[in-house]
């Protein structure tokens, strides 16, 4: 799917992600040339659509990670059916960073904890705190996490 | 009306760039794979004929003959492999790029959906809206298993089998996973609405260019534990289907079957039974299709 700004007759581009957490999504594309704004907003049907196919809409902020699609979105995952490895160089994270994560179901916890580490990582960002989580969760498509 | 440009001559790279994002899956799929020697599926097209039944047996025979062995349950919403081949019981271990499978009777390497799900009787259901869920759910069970293929940490195999669902549809969504799918083996009992039915598996798998290594009668008889007589199960004592191979005819045993049911795949214990020797002539038959005649 690409958009176009008929006026310009310029591709326009994806710039805000926006997951509101009831099913839907928004997604603000710009025309580069004039700086108008449209807005896609999809209902949860088509939002599900998209998620089936492991894509991210906007493009993805970090890697894919393993099961990603399967962690996603099975909803009778056991709790401990996965065990999650250390991975290289995480950062840490604060005391209610790590407390809102608890709370996530242990089939994705271990997949949550790296979106969110990775991001950190990128970002040169030492600590995952909430309002990090906050700032990252649109981008990594987490929606209620 | 102004004339405006379309999808194809628009550059491609946007920041969705969403055929980036699935390319970049079909690479990650070829890399895992490189290092299998060989795949091939294990079909039918009609369930309940104990195809998956003989893809543990088949799987455990070849690894018990110093073979390297995975198996993919691709039956997602009926998976048995884990418990077929004792590989159920501990957690999966996922590092930063990959999910280590479970390993099971005789070393083989599994990977099914009933590895994650949460307890016996738990089934398999997806998040997302519940109404028309036929809109999506076979685009995301088809990105699961690619996801299984991909993901799973399988490392050097000699071969890999897939075991598939009923359905003659099945194998489609794997050829186009697989374009280097090695070929089919194709399960049936002797009755006309099996034959019916496999049949048509047969000529899609044909239409597909999927090589046909060849068709496994399974409870060909039944095999009378008092006098040993074999006596028929089904009213035809046999099926056939023209130009494919029938590699084995695998007579009723419920020891057979209730030994691998538990766990325990009975070609590694038994492995000179009617049905263990002819488990014993289907891997023969593999192993000779791919590696060539063995002296």
């Amino acid at each position: 799917m690409k958009f176009l700004c008929v006026d310009c007759d310029a591709q326009m581009a994806s710039v805000e992600k926006t997951l509101p957490g009831d099913g839907t999504l928004a997604l603000v594309f710009r025309c580069p040339a004039c700086e108008r704004e449209i807005a896609m907003l999809t209902n949860p049907m088509e939002t599900q659509m998209v998620n089936s196919l492991c894509v991210d809409v906007g493009g993805r902020a970090v890697p894919e990670q393993p099961f990603e699609l399967v962690r996603s979105q099975l909803k009778t995952g056991g709790e401990d059916a996965l065990r999650d490895m250390p991975g290289s160089a995480e950062p840490t994270w604060s005391e209610e960073a790590e407390a809102r994560l608890g709370r996530v179901p242990g089939f994705v916890r271990g997949m949550v904890r790296r979106l969110y580490g990775e991001w950190a990582r990128d970002r040169g960002i030492a600590e995952v705190t909430l309002a990090m989580m906050d700032e990252a969760r649109s981008d990594l498509g987490l929606e209620g996490m | 009306m102004k004339k405006l440009r379309t999808y194809f001559q628009l550059p491609d790279g946007t920041a969705s760039d969403i055929a980036g994002q699935l390319a970049v899956k079909t690479k990650r799929l070829q890399r895992r794979l490189a290092a299998v020697q060989h795949v091939f599926a294990v079909m039918s097209g009609k369930g309940g004929v104990g195809k998956s039944v003989i893809t543990a047996n088949l799987a455990a025979r070849l690894a018990d003959e110093g073979l390297s062995v995975g198996v993919l349950d691709a039956d997602l919403n009926g998976p048995s492999m884990a418990r077929l081949l004792a590989a159920n019981g501990e957690p999966l271990r996922v590092t930063e790029r990959s999910v280590e499978p479970a390993v099971g009777s005789a070393g083989v390497k599994v990977m099914s959906m009933d590895l994650l799900l949460a307890g016996e009787a738990t089934p398999v259901e997806w998040g997302g809206p519940q109404s028309e869920t036929f809109l999506w759910r076979g685009t995301l069970e088809a990105n699961t298993l690619r996801e299984f293929l991909s993901d799973t940490a399988w490392g050097n195999l000699d071969y890999l089998i897939l075991d598939l669902p009923p359905g003659t549809d099945r194998i489609a969504p794997v050829r186009d996973l697989l374009p280097t799918l090695g070929g089919v083996i194709v399960v049936t009992v002797p009755s006309e609405l099996s034959r019916f039915i496999v049949g048509k598996s047969l000529t899609l798998s044909r239409e597909m260019g999927i090589p046909v290594l060849g068709y496994v009668e399974n409870m060909s008889g039944y095999v009378c534990p008092h006098c040993g007589e074999v006596g028929r199960l089904f009213d035809s004592a046999s099926v056939s289907f023209e130009d494919v191979p029938r590699l084995a005819g695998l007579p009723f045993d419920p020891e057979f079957g209730r030994e691998t049911e538990a766990g325990r795949p009975d070609v590694l214990r038994r492995p000179d039974t009617e049905v263990g020797r002819g488990i014993r002539v289907i891997a023969s038959a593999i192993r000779e299709h791919f590696e060539g005649p063995r002296s």
